[in-house]
């Protein structure tokens, strides 16, 4: 259960988030499948197939091949940022609630930050299923009125300088944030720079690695 | 929830799994797979979960909102009946259904998606890149994506996404009523007053509808 995790120990607001007892609702969801099933309105194969395709094969993996991609390739980056649906569509990667996509570059001077204050919006063809606090009220509350501060709590200190752009996805296009290449990378591979690219920093809440995950310093 | 207060830090899980119990993946899946019925579209669906008492609201899971914003829409759509949630059992006169979804057409429901956008013969577009623009201030009862912090603002349309299907009647099964969208620039002094950390440069992009918005001078 979260409440053992560390990182969000005391934690009440979050802690609410899984606040019902899960054997009840686990129970109250098989007896729905199973009404279900038995009145020929859903197929059980196919939620498995749902599940698996949304553990296991989407994911922000997908999301950190495109902005490698960009990061290596100017032409394709040109493309990203123009129809971004389609800079996507050419790494395989499209479909369900990522049928309009967007990209934004950070630079320097700007950096992007990508919200669903109304509900939980989310580019899934290219990051998976979002993460709790990206659904919770703290996020969807905050993210807009106050950035800087919500930036802080992820780490991220930006200079005053840096101007702040937050996308309220409010309707049906999805936002990926293009993190700056970070400096000292250029030995890298397309690959190995995919895995500075975090699920966070396409969201905009973090920057990209400095380095790839596990390397010595 | 944009611009409220008091809903405490984010709190980022480290290592946060897809689905935290296994009911919630077969939520997310049943969502999915009952969709395929199109008895409802995604904007009625998210009406639905904004139609859960506040209170619930916010103590409930994600999942557990999903799960009841389904069982609603399904009995108002005519799928299920209350008493055959409540019995967990299909009652005997009704005859079975074949599953809308089938395992085999998973992968294509999540790799095309359903566009929102439109392509229909209409006026051009109001407004255009660099126009200045009121934001309307209503207040409907039912749905809308207009977010409550963004009403009686000005802002400037930053792009036209295209003409897309409208979410407030297209939620209370009053048709598609495609209009233009447009990302709309707002400062976030604006929005939100002096703030003391804010840069004159930060700024909001939220996607709004055409009738959403007034021309300003």
């Amino acid at each position: 259960m979260d409440e053992e995790d560390p990182h969000h120990g005391n934690d009440h607001h979050h802690g609410k988030e899984h606040q019902a007892a899960p054997s009840d609702l686990a129970l109250r969801v098989a007896a729905l499948e199973s009404l279900l099933v038995e009145k020929g309105l859903v197929d059980q194969a196919a939620l498995d197939a749902l599940v698996d395709t949304y553990e296991h094969r989407i994911g922000p993996r997908n999301g950190a091949k495109v902005v490698a991609r960009a990061w290596v390739n100017p032409a394709y980056k040109a493309r990203l940022l123009t129809d971004a649906t389609a800079a996507i569509a050419e790494l395989g990667f499209g479909g369900l609630q990522g049928e309009h996509m967007v990209a934004l570059e950070n630079t320097p001077k700007v950096h992007n930050l990508v919200v669903c204050t109304l509900c939980s919006c989310y580019p899934l063809p290219i990051l998976g299923l979002p993460p709790v606090w990206y659904k919770s009220a703290p996020y969807r509350s905050r993210a807009v009125l106050e950035p800087r501060a919500v930036l802080e709590e992820f780490g991220l200190h930006l200079p005053a300088d840096t101007s702040i752009r937050v996308w309220d996805s409010t309707a049906e296009i999805r936002y990926l944030v293009v993190p700056e290449r970070p400096g000292g990378t250029e030995q890298l591979n397309e690959e190995q720079l995919a895995s500075l690219v975090t699920r966070d920093a396409m969201i905009g809440v973090a920057l990209a690695l400095a380095k790839p995950p596990g390397e010595a310093t | 929830m944009g611009g409220m207060h008091g809903m405490g830090p984010i709190a980022p899980e480290h290592a946060e799994p897809v689905f935290h119990e296994p009911w919630e993946g077969r939520v997310f899946a049943l969502v999915r797979a009952m969709g395929a019925w199109r008895k409802w579209n995604i904007d009625a669906s998210r009406h639905q979960r904004e139609l859960i008492p506040p209170a619930d609201y916010l103590r409930m899971s994600y999942y557990e909102k999903w799960l009841t914003g389904l069982i609603e829409l399904m009995i108002k759509r005519g799928l299920v009946t209350r008493a055959e949630i409540a019995s967990g059992r299909a009652s005997p006169a009704t005859p079975k259904a074949q599953p809308a979804l089938t395992a085999d057409k998973v992968a294509t429901l999540t790799a095309k998606g359903s566009p929102a956008d439109r392509e229909v013969a209409r006026t051009a577009p109001r407004f255009q890149a660099g126009s200045p623009v009121m934001t309307r201030n209503m207040n409907p009862e039912g749905h809308t994506r207009l977010p409550r912090y963004a009403r009686a603002k000005r802002g400037t349309i930053d792009r036209i996404h295209g003409v897309f299907v409208f979410p407030d009647t297209n939620a209370a099964f009053q048709g598609e009523n495609p209009q233009y969208l447009y990302s709309v620039r707002f400062t976030a002094r604006e929005l939100w007053g002096d703030q003391e950390h804010a840069s004159p440069d930060d700024a909001v992009y939220i996607d709004l509808w055409e009738s959403y918005l007034e021309p300003a001078a």
